[in-house]
């Protein structure tokens, strides 16, 4: 058994448990912000990518409206097709796997096939990592529901700060170099700006103009933003 | 629309971009432009979220225990900090701070 945990699957395996466990956070903090037990399930199972799920509940938690999540949870989705593309031309799957691949095409699978050079590995890194963040994912989705349900007032238990936090730890790997840095202070001040005087939900899709507008005229390296949450370490890193 | 058909059709857009990057031309989607946009617009988007959650208060602004939960997972993250604790240690704050 031991050679077949190549460098790619045990890569692949402790992303897919990293990863997994903050469905626990996701679970929590989407019951904290009034969805059911089976909306938070359906969220993890059906949408499963963890940017545009905290998004979803986030604007909804802000008192936005169902159209405003949903155009928050989509357009952060944009980067999937991104690697939807690097996926079709590493992998080329084929017939009935096309779909399940693009069902598992998140940051944290993209960047593991991504992170491997020879085309067997890739394979294996996608897969490993695609399947295994999707079962631990949506496992600790459902052991976070269950315990937010349990816990009551997500006021008393700091649940807010929470959110907070799961949001700036989300967005803190991206911010590699100065012009993310910049994007960000600029999105978060329109945000702060537009707060008082839009409807909820509506500030964050102001800040989403300004940095599609950014990224369209400007002339940063490619890549900016593309970082998965939890990044693929080398193969001696990762077995320290 | 009610919220359980705003999640069925967020959930079914989440697959379709998934799925549009295996359809497209690989020169299409790879294009430096595109994947420039997909790249500032995750970066806005999860600004924008942090400082809505940090700081709204329905259509408002409020500075409450949520400042001391972001100020403390700063630090946790530039201590490199695994995410769940960031998370928790977040929490703690924010509770914490509403106790005093």
């Amino acid at each position: 058994m031991r050679e077949r945990l190549t460098p790619a699957v045990r890569i692949g395996l402790s992303i897919a448990l990293a990863t997994g466990l903050y469905g626990i956070s996701f679970g929590a903090l989407a019951v904290a912000s009034g969805f059911s037990v089976a909306q938070t399930a359906a969220l993890s199972l059906l949408m499963f990518t963890g940017g545009s799920q905290f998004a979803f509940i986030g604007v909804i938690a802000a008192g936005g409206a169902g159209n405003a999540a949903f155009a928050a949870a989509t357009l952060l989705g944009i980067r999937n097709a991104v690697y939807g593309a690097q996926i079709n031309r590493m992998l080329m799957p084929r017939g009935w796997l096309r779909p399940l691949a693009a069902q598992v095409t998140i940051d944290e699978s993209a960047a593991t096939a991504a992170s491997q050079s020879d085309p067997a590995e890739q394979r294996r890194g996608f897969w490993v990592a695609g399947i295994g963040v999707y079962l631990l994912w949506n496992l600790f989705t459902l052991v976070g529901a269950l315990l937010g349900d349990a816990l009551g007032d997500p006021r008393r238990w700091g649940l807010d700060g929470a959110a907070v936090a799961a949001f700036l730890a989300l967005l803190w790997p991206r911010l590699r170099s100065r012009e993310p840095v910049a994007i960000a202070i600029v999105c978060a001040l329109v945000t702060m700006l537009a707060l008082p005087w839009v409807p909820p939900g509506v500030p964050i899709l102001l800040a989403a103009t300004v940095a599609a507008i950014w990224g369209w005229f400007g002339q940063g390296p490619a890549d900016e933003g593309l970082e998965p949450d939890v990044a693929p370490v080398s193969d001696k890193e990762a077995s320290r | 629309m009610t919220l359980w058909g705003w999640i069925m059709l967020a959930c079914v857009a989440a697959w379709t971009l998934k799925f549009v990057g295996y359809l497209v031309p690989v020169r299409w989607m790879e294009s430096p432009r595109m994947s420039r946009v997909a790249g500032t617009l995750t970066i806005g988007l999860l600004a924008s979220l942090t400082t809505m959650n940090a700081l709204s208060a329905g259509q408002g602004l409020a500075f409450d225990a949520r400042m001391g939960a972001l100020l403390v997972a700063a630090v946790a993250l530039a201590l490199r900090a695994p995410f769940l604790l960031v998370v928790v240690l977040g929490a703690v704050a924010a509770a914490l701070l509403r106790l005093l």
